[in-house]
């Protein structure tokens, strides 16, 4: 039955000041997790004419945009790289961690009658709109394989990287997409700024170039966003770029890992607001 | 054992704050800014405060079912919120032995794009429910639902009273410690309402806690033995469920035949309809609150509609102490009045209809009103707008002075045919 023990006395009081994260209630609610983010996908499937071939078009289109324009046109150097695997290798983790970001900080808003009719730990919304695009990450990947035998270009045995940085890319959306999420159910600004945002955040992420343009004596402010750590271990791990691990991707990780906490206290904080605000 | 305590619980409501909901980050930093240069000015006027619960305490023994009765706005949804850990007090404290359903409003979560089968997966996981558990409960919820064939058809497909079998399929069969339910027996046709209430028995007498809120009196008479009464936010009665009942009806539903409507009371959802006035009027045109069972009643229902409105309703339920149904009836009842006003145009109007003399039998009646568009929309509905008493002097038979049963009391023209009298000596 319900995810907390029969027997169990729950006490109802008002709460105050910063909260624990309660993080066990959120594991024994995992199941709707699940349901949750397969409720996402099925729908957005269902809906969609093209279906989970969007998951496929768009990084790829963004990818044939970016080769004409930056690639062909302005001759933007990709560590000699074909400038359209190049791309796409950077596409995927932005695409995941933009729709991530995207979903997450319109969740509650969204998921607004659940909020104020049933209980669940509120963590669970943001949490299953961010796991739906993993699944989209995944279709895309493929296409990545498919590119990349075309170009025949052999992974590199530093694959299993891939791992770690989609789980930073993670990190950060998740980061980010609690803060936005809570601010957005107070101040529905929030809800206009996400496409700006992302498009800002777009460029400060070395997707169209690469990070070893940035001059090196801005590198770790430039490693500030972590996404530019990201994208770089992607290129990395998968084609062998020169973008490997250093003390940048160190500052990237601890700015990942500070949203990530600190986004995780002020959704708690924010939360009994929820159902009397949204 | 108790399943249930409450103690001295209170919520507050800063009118303010909840009216600019859509608060802009531009109002925060500005006062974010000015609090800054003047401390405490941020300190509301009291009447922006609004304690939609307050000082309320009670306890529910294991195995009871309670009732919780009050107006609209009385703080009963404010008090299952906060007891179903959707919103937090403000004060005070519950303890709560075990694990809490809620049926605040069935169907929550339901997606029109997925199926019947995929719903009931993916509202018994909102609902609290383990996968396993739904699984092993699936065909009987199938089976409550009646959906029968439509289960793989999305439900956006489904008639309004098969979606709310389906939710309430999906909620009923919820196994809590503590089941919290509210208005749900509002819904779906009267078969179904049955086998709902039956439902909720039999959940009492499995041993569970059931608080239980509802217009239907006869609905709490008949579930409960203990009910409290909530009236601006605090109990004002706490005891056997026939004396809340009447203590409910004597003192909180509006005397003197006439209901008025604040602009503030009427929620948002009822636009583009803004009810004004419902008014019980008697022979003599006198808005009264007790009116002659010999002489017709005209009841008025006057309102706004702020734009057209298509297929539009307005009627009446009229409804014994008990909370039983005596009839309804509507504006457009009449085939030629349907036709005429199939589209209403915005404007300001009076619904009247006149109840017949000789019809009701001497007692209290409560008026219930609704505005509706069939089965597209209920654009308001308040239950027991009014009470009004009729008095039966004058009835047939009243030179018996008896107390006649039934709700009605009419006139029939009877017949006395001598077959064979022996003649007078």
């Amino acid at each position: 039955m319900s995810p907390s023990p029969a027997d169990e006395i729950i006490i109802i009081r008002p709460s105050r000041g910063w909260l624990d994260l309660n993080l066990r209630e959120v594991w024994r609610y995992r199941e709707l997790v699940y349901f949750l983010t397969w409720r996402d996908i099925k729908v957005r499937y269902k809906q969609t004419f093209l279906g989970a071939a969007w998951a496929i078009l768009q990084p790829f289109l963004t990818m044939v945009v970016f080769t004409l324009f930056f690639g062909r046109l302005a001759h933007i150097p990709s560590d000699n790289v074909p400038y359209p695997i190049f791309s796409y290798a950077a596409l995927l983790p932005w695409q995941l961690f933009s729709k991530a970001l995207n979903d997450a900080g319109r969740s509650l808003v969204a998921n607004r009658n659940m909020l104020t009719k049933v209980y669940f730990p509120r963590l669970v919304i943001p949490l299953a709109s961010l796991l739906g695009g993993v699944v989209d990450f995944g279709i895309a990947f493929l296409v990545l394989l498919a590119m990349m035998a075309y170009y025949g270009i052999a992974p590199t045995a530093r694959v299993w990287a891939l791992v770690p940085f989609l789980l930073l890319a993670l990190i950060t959306a998740l980061g980010v997409g609690l803060w936005l999420s809570a601010l957005n159910v107070l101040y529905r600004d929030v809800g206009y700024t996400l496409p700006f945002l992302t498009q800002a955040w777009m460029f400060i992420t070395p997707i169209a170039y690469s990070s070893t343009l940035v001059p090196p004596k801005w590198r770790l402010l430039y490693a500030l966003n972590p996404m530019a750590g990201v994208v770089n271990g992607f290129r990395w791990a998968l084609l062998g770029t020169p973008t490997g691990p250093d003390a940048s991707l160190a500052v990237s990780t601890a700015v990942a890992f500070l949203l990530l906490v600190s986004g995780l206290y002020f959704f708690r904080r924010m939360e009994r607001q929820f159902a009397d605000r949204v | 054992m108790y399943a249930l305590r409450v103690h001295d619980l209170g919520k507050r409501y800063h009118l303010g704050r909840q009216m600019d909901a859509y608060a802009t980050l531009r109002d925060a930093l500005a006062q974010a800014a000015t609090s800054l240069f003047r401390r405490r000015a941020a300190a509301r006027p009291r009447e922006d405060i609004l304690w939609a619960l307050r000082h309320v305490s009670f306890d529910v023994p294991q195995g009871k079912v309670l009732g919780i009765i009050g107006r609209n706005g009385a703080g009963k949804s404010t008090l299952l919120k906060i007891l179903s850990r959707v919103t937090e007090p403000t004060e005070g404290y519950a303890e709560i032995r075990g694990r809490v359903g809620s049926l605040l409003e069935v169907g929550t979560g339901f997606h029109p794009e997925l199926t019947g089968r995929e719903n009931i997966y993916l509202n018994g996981a909102i609902l609290g429910m383990r996968r396993e558990e739904i699984e092993h409960k699936f065909d009987e919820i199938v089976a409550f639902s009646e959906i029968g064939r439509f289960l793989d058809t999305p439900v956006k497909r489904y008639s309004s009273g098969m979606y709310v079998r389906l939710a309430f399929a999906v909620a009923a069969h919820l196994e809590p410690e503590i089941l919290v339910v509210d208005e749900v027996l509002a819904v779906g046709d009267a078969a179904f309402q049955k086998k709902c209430l039956g439902r909720m028995s039999d959940v009492a007498q499995g041993g569970r806690t059931v608080l239980f809120v509802s217009h239907n009196m006869s609905a709490i008479l008949n579930l409960t033995e203990e009910t409290i009464v909530l009236d601006k936010g605090r109990i004002v009665f706490h005891g056997p469920t026939p004396e809340a009942v009447d203590h409910y009806l004597a003192t909180a539903v509006h005397g003197a035949g006439e209901r008025t409507w604040q602009p503030e009371e009427i929620p948002a959802s009822a636009y583009p309809f803004q009810p004004l006035t419902l008014r019980v009027k008697d022979a003599r045109g006198r808005v009264t609150d007790t009116v002659r069972s010999t002489e017709p009643v005209t009841v008025e229902v006057a309102y706004r509609l702020h734009q057209p409105v298509q297929g539009l309703r307005v009627g009446i339920y009229l409804l014994s102490m008990r909370g039983e149904y005596v009839f309804a009836s509507f504006d457009t009842d009449d085939a030629e009045h349907y036709q005429r006003w199939a589209t209403r145009p915005a404007g300001r109007y009076v619904s009247r209809c006149v109840i017949p003399a000789d019809l009701l039998n001497g007692g209290r009646y409560l008026l219930s009103v609704n505005a509706s568009a069939y089965r597209v929309k209920r654009y308001f509905q308040e239950d027991n707008a009014v009470a009004f008493h009729v008095d039966a002097t004058g009835a047939p038979g009243s030179h018996w002075p008896e107390k006649r049963v039934g709700l009605i009391r009419p006139r029939l023209t009877w017949a006395i045919e001598p077959q064979e009298t022996e003649a007078a000596p």
